[in-house]
């Protein structure tokens, strides 16, 4: 007998989605929360396009009651990490930080994406000295002062207007020549007087490594090759996410870009694992899309789960008569 | 509700505080989401280290000198103090047995 008939990894909309829908299945299911507790939501400010909340909502608070309504039906959410899964053997294993492990019948994987770094050393050594992922966190620190957001998407430019509450001033260095926003959000961004763009370029250094916080970046124009420094206290990245999957490689389907490979709903190639919400979706990766698939999983498992317990009673069955 | 093993460092009392034994204390402030998740974990931390290692909060909103001073940008921050002397610094969301084990590396020595 497994410890759980369903477990879940990852707390962002498709998790507690998963969790609501087993939970009132009567599977019990147990939601381990991970590091990133609450997912991208956690991150956010106001929401406006979660249906149902016609003023908006803010995102933290959104992911307070999607928990408490799991928790309503019975779902056990677990603070911790899984540090190790066993996905080759029945039941499934699951291993924890603080070194305990459980086994489940059915796993429904919800891990989500995290931010992207630029992979040039110098962002990541100055991460909380300058260099963020993370505006609603971050913006305080730069009150009154320069500052850039790199990307060309709704992120970024939701980042670089929020973070002229506190800036003087947002320089946005993007890649190409156009941005790849939603045009409201371009909109908003171009008609902001505080906000600032440099195209077809790169950030090629952030300075000062030396000095342990950020004083400028060092700017490269993709077209030209021609390099400029621009003096500034702080660097907001938003060049979007990673699938959180390295627990899982080797041991289920994932593309090349990292993201669980599905297959009919949630289906991954291990049969009684399904994945839903960012780290199975690259395409649409909207609080509410993540949600839907989350509840498709848990469907797909309980009817794994219901399946189970099918072969076990025909088992029985056959047992009692021979 | 933080645990009241947990205490409260101010611009004021920052450099008493930190200035004898290990001290881990956690930037944090009420708008940030991920310090909100970091919470619960200083919390236990507090309660497993009572006794041996100081555990705090330092709220940035509140007290913006202490973190200028150490160039803290970024919140959740931890630094840990050891005997007054800064000895590390996490950046971001940890889980909590690395932080234990960071802390006991700094008690054992």
């Amino acid at each position: 007998m497994a410890d759980r008939k369903v477990t879940i990894i990852g707390s962002g909309p498709a998790g507690l989605t998963a969790a609501l829908y087993t939970a009132r299945a009567n599977l019990k299911p147990l939601l381990v929360e991970g590091l990133e507790a609450g997912g991208q939501l956690m991150l956010t400010t106001m929401v406006d396009n979660w249906p149902g909340f016609r003023d908006g909502i803010m995102g933290p608070d959104l992911m307070t009651e999607m928990r408490a309504q799991a928790e309503r039906f019975g779902a056990e959410v677990m603070q911790g990490n899984v540090t190790k899964v066993d996905l080759q053997n029945r039941p499934f294993t699951l291993a924890f930080a603080n070194g305990k492990s459980i086994t489940t019948d059915a796993l429904i994987i919800a891990t989500g994406a995290s931010a992207r770094w630029l992979e040039i050393g110098s962002d990541r050594k100055l991460s909380g000295h300058g260099v963020s992922t993370c505006a609603t966190c971050d913006g305080y620190f730069f009150r009154g002062r320069p500052i850039a957001v790199v990307g060309g998407g709704d992120s970024a430019m939701e980042e670089a207007i929020y973070l002229t509450r506190f800036a003087s001033k947002v320089t946005v260095v993007h890649r190409r020549d156009a941005l790849r926003a939603s045009k409201i959000m371009q909109d908003k961004a171009f008609a902001n007087p505080k906000i600032e763009f440099i195209w077809d370029s790169e950030v090629a250094d952030v300075l000062d490594e030396g000095k342990g916080e950020v004083t400028g970046i060092v700017v490269r124009n993709l077209k030209t090759g021609h390099q400029t420094t621009l003096p500034l206290d702080g660097i907001f990245i938003a060049i979007g996410h990673t699938p959180n999957t390295s627990l899982f490689e080797g041991q289920i389907d994932l593309d090349a870009n990292g993201y669980i490979r599905t297959q009919s709903g949630t289906k991954t190639n291990v049969a009684g694992v399904f994945a839903a919400g960012d780290v199975q979706d690259h395409i649409y990766r909207q609080a509410i899309t993540a949600a839907g698939s989350g509840c498709m999983a848990a469907i797909d498992a309980e009817r794994y789960v219901e399946g189970m317990s099918d072969h076990h009673a025909g088992e029985a069955a056959l047992q009692t008569t021979s | 509700m933080a645990s009241e093993k947990v205490k409260t460092f101010t611009d004021n009392n920052f450099d008493d505080e930190t200035s004898k034994g290990v001290v881990l204390v956690d930037f944090w402030a009420e708008w940030c989401g991920p310090c909100r998740r970091l919470a619960p974990t200083v919390d236990a931390l507090a309660s497993e280290f009572d006794g041996r290692a100081t555990v705090a909060k330092l709220n940035v909103d509140e007290n913006p000198n202490v973190p200028g001073r150490y160039a803290v940008r970024g919140i959740p921050t931890l630094l840990l103090f050891k005997e007054g002397q800064l000895a590390e610094t996490i950046v971001g969301l940890r889980a909590k047995e690395d932080i234990a084990q960071m802390i006991e590396r700094h008690l054992g020595a």
